[in-house]
């Protein structure tokens, strides 16, 4: 089980997808990016994204986006929202958003490491050429910590496009990286040999096969680099050399199986049965979906066949018959479950997403296929690219169904805001109205009275300062006047006089009191203003709930309608590229499995043969034995 | 028998040496046109949500009653943070109890957005409750009051956490 997880392990890393690398700026001025970068930490790259670009669009919306907070981070967000896009593997739209970017006002060290993940997303989606373009765009300074990391995807995308000259002096500059320990080496002997200096690959390989360390992926490529040159070794007949080195192998390594079988065979080559039956014994006891396991029960009893023993021969056959037999049954019953879609259904469940022994626990699952058939296969790049589309795809599925939903509880909310206010209304904008002829009426004359204590303070006016009781007396004495002399009669002269001292009196009141009723009628106005103030605020709350309450229902059926228009069609273009996706990815497993189960019915076949030879040749060695006693 | 031993020699080349003989079957454009469509539908399905995003907050958000609560924590703090109440007007609105993957989120800078809600124009009380542990291990529950003034535009408050203290910035 180890050994499995650990062949996952290593190839899910040689294919591990890019992580953003934007940071969170020191001082946060908006708390919407903020929220963004929130989601982005966490990997829901989805969410990330969609409230970066809605924060976008509001900014670029704005009259004046200076005023936005968002402003202060710009320049970052544009970046980060095409950082985001590559980490959620979109590298077409991504790579516009940061070409944008890297044309604008970014940093070096930022605006590279950029490129750097846009490089490394085209390499990883097989788009050799693309990562060239990419990479060749690098420019100045890079940040310390992907430094090493950049020259090593630059020499393997280099490889990649047949270009080992270079790839090859870069790999020799990075054979001192300890976080590259054994995979420059190995990539550098590999770039060798591809260009024809075999003697010096070679000369790396063996470097790299005997690397001491105590990382597990630096053991891993040891390893592998062990398994290439035995290999090569093998085919070129040089059986003692191939078996030295497979035999460095680790037994638990990911790839211990294929090592342990070539070690028999570099043992069988040269004759020596006895030293090949070694590795294959230990191999037969392995899991035994494995290749190489099951290769080796049909060697192991080869070997003994050759060293005379038949019966043992004999029976290890038949003890491979019954397991071929079981496997092929595991088999066809694992290509039936994947064609009855219980594979897809398996590799969407939420639980299994949460445990980084996925893989081991699908197996576990009723009706699912033999994973460890497909071990390899699901750590594959294409097939981790494929299953990651799939996986998004369904996410997309399950968002846009919440969505539907969403906008049936919207035009629901509508209507019942719809029915509240529109028997309310009417004559709530009666009264409004009514009220709001009183209201400026009363405006109009304050400012009228505004306007006359300022002209006072130039042309003083006391008799505009007359009290009430003031102006009645004054009325009273003219009236009193107009009656006295209406019939022409002159009026007495102690009548007169009264009258006169009358008016004095109130003249002399009026103006000698002017200035205590200036300040006063200031006063006033100024109380006057703060309740104007008080009952302006009152009138644009008014008028502001009033039109929330108009467009909490009212504006929204046209972009309701061609919301749903748009779901419904990325529901239909979701639900047809999860079917194709799905076919692929099920088509990869079957086909698979089939090559798989070819081959063991192949083995199957030999090892009737065989067996029934090798009853044969021990039932005659019995006879042979009787005779000769 | 000679044959036959050729065979799984053969086979020996075959699976020690493979690269994915099923890559023959599927095509490099096949998966590579696929990609692209479900690149495309991805960036449709965004454009949706982005759209989505200003209909909600619009309609059951609007800017006159609107307030957001973020959550943050003070840079370089290292306490753990379990859960965080939030009580307007002695009403619990949120509560979340935090991941760890939500933890380290906040500890990078990011922000959490942990209420979104209506509420009157005016003075409204906040209380925010936080549990956690300090760095050294020692339980923590810590609550404090504020009094936020919710204007004429949208309420954002920046509810900023420390192992020392709970912070409030009005935005």
């Amino acid at each position: 089980m180890y050994r499995l997880l650990l062949i996952l392990t290593f190839f899910i890393f040689s294919v591990s997808s890019a992580v953003a690398g934007t940071s969170a700026p020191k001082d946060l001025k908006d708390l919407y990016f903020g929220e963004a970068l929130y989601d982005a930490f966490q990997g829901d790259w989805f969410d990330a994204i969609s409230r970066l670009d809605t924060e976008l669009a509001q900014h670029y919306g704005l009259d004046e986006p200076k005023r936005d907070r968002l402003y202060y981070h710009i320049n970052q967000a544009e970046f980060a929202v095409g950082d985001f896009e590559l980490a959620y593997r979109m590298h077409q739209r991504a790579g516009r958003a940061i070409t944008a970017v890297i044309e604008g006002n970014v940093d070096e060290p930022a605006r590279n490491e950029a490129i750097f993940r846009l490089a490394r997303i085209y390499f990883q989606k097989n788009q050799p050429v693309n990562a060239l373009y990419a990479v060749d765009r690098i420019r100045g300074a890079v940040p310390e910590k992907i430094r090493d990391n950049l020259a090593f995807l630059r020499a393997q995308i280099l490889m990649a496009n047949g270009r080992f000259d270079e790839a090859e002096r870069i790999l020799k500059d990075l054979q001192g990286a300890k976080s590259l320990e054994g995979f420059s080496t190995y990539n550098l002997g590999i770039a060798l040999l591809k260009n024809g200096k075999e003697l010096e690959g070679r000369q790396y390989l063996e470097r790299t096969g005997r690397i001491n360390s105590n990382d597990d992926l630096t053991l891993a490529i040891k390893d592998k680099s062990n398994l290439v040159l035995g290999s090569k070794m093998l085919e070129e007949k040089n059986f003692e050399g191939a078996k030295l080195v497979l035999d460095r192998v680790r037994l638990k390594g990911p790839f211990s199986n294929r090592a342990l079988l070539g070690s028999g065979w570099a043992g069988a080559f040269q004759g020596h049965f006895e030293r090949a039956l070694v590795p294959w014994s230990i191999l037969v006891t392995r899991e035994v979906t494995d290749a190489s396991v099951q290769e080796a029960m049909l060697a192991a009893p080869y070997a003994y066949g050759k060293l005379n023993v038949y019966s043992k021969a004999a029976l290890l056959y038949a003890s491979a018959l019954e397991k071929f037999g079981i496997e092929i049954d595991k088999l066809d019953a694992s290509i039936k479950s994947i064609r009855e879609g219980y594979f897809l259904k398996a590799l969407v469940r939420e639980e299994l997403k949460q445990d980084a022994n996925w893989v081991v626990k699908l197996r576990k699952l009723p009706q699912t296929p033999e994973t460890y058939y497909l071990l390899e296969l699901m750590a594959s790049h294409n097939f981790q690219e494929s299953l990651k589309n799939y996986l998004d795809l369904e996410e997309l599925r399950k968002k846009l169904e919440t969505w539907k939903g969403d906008l049936d509880a919207f035009e629901e909310i509508i209507d019942q805001r719809r029915a509240y206010y529109q028997p309310l209304l009417p004559a709530m904008d009666r009264e409004f109205r009514r009220l709001d002829s009183q209201m400026r009426l009363r405006l109009e004359q304050r400012d009228r009275i505004e306007q006359r204590l300022k002209a006072m303070l130039v042309v003083p006016r006391p008799d505009y300062l007359a009290t009430i009781k003031e102006r009645i007396i004054s009325e009273k004495v003219a009236l009193l006047e107009r009656k006295l002399t209406t019939a022409g009669t002159v009026v007495p002269s102690g009548v007169e006089a009264r009258i006169k001292r009358l008016r004095g009196v109130l003249h002399y009141n009026i103006y000698t009191d002017y200035d205590r009723r200036f300040t006063e009628a200031y006063k006033h106005l100024r109380d006057l203003n703060l309740e104007v103030d008080h009952l302006k605020k009152q009138y644009n709350a008014f008028v502001r709930t009033r039109q929330a309450a108009t467009q909490s229902y009212e504006g929204y059926d046209d972009v309701i309608r061609r919301q749903r228009f748009l779901i419904q069609k990325a529901r239909e273009k979701v639900g047809e590229l999860m079917a194709r996706q799905g076919h692929m990815l099920e088509t990869m497993a079957v086909n698979k499995l089939t090559t798989r189960r070819e081959r063991l019915t192949e083995f199957q076949i030999k090892a009737r043969f065989a067996m029934a030879d090798s009853y044969d040749r021990a039932i005659r060695a019995q006879a042979q034995e009787k005779m000769e006693r | 028998m000679f044959c036959w031993l050729k065979g799984i020699i053969l086979g020996i080349s075959i699976f020690v040496l493979s690269v994915a003989a099923y890559a023959q079957e599927i095509s490099r454009e096949q998966i590579k046109g696929l990609d692209e469509q479900v690149q495309e539908i991805k960036s449709d399905v965004l454009s949706i949500a982005a759209e989505l995003n200003q209909l909600e907050e619009k309609l059951l958000y609007p800017s006159n009653t609107q307030v957001s609560v973020f959550v943050s924590l003070v840079s370089g703090e290292t306490f753990r943070l379990d859960s965080v109440e939030i009580q307007f007007d002695g009403k619990p609105v949120a509560h979340h109890i935090y991941t760890f993957k939500e933890l380290e989120a906040l500890q990078k800078g990011g922000v959490q957005r942990i209420y979104t809600g209506n509420i009157r124009s005016g003075e409204h009380d906040l209380q925010v409750s936080v549990i956690g542990k300090s760095f050294g291990g020692a339980d923590f529950n810590k609550t404090e009051r504020f009094k936020i003034d919710k204007g004429v535009g949208p309420e954002i408050v920046e509810v900023s956490l420390a192992a020392q203290n709970i912070t409030l910035k009005d935005r």
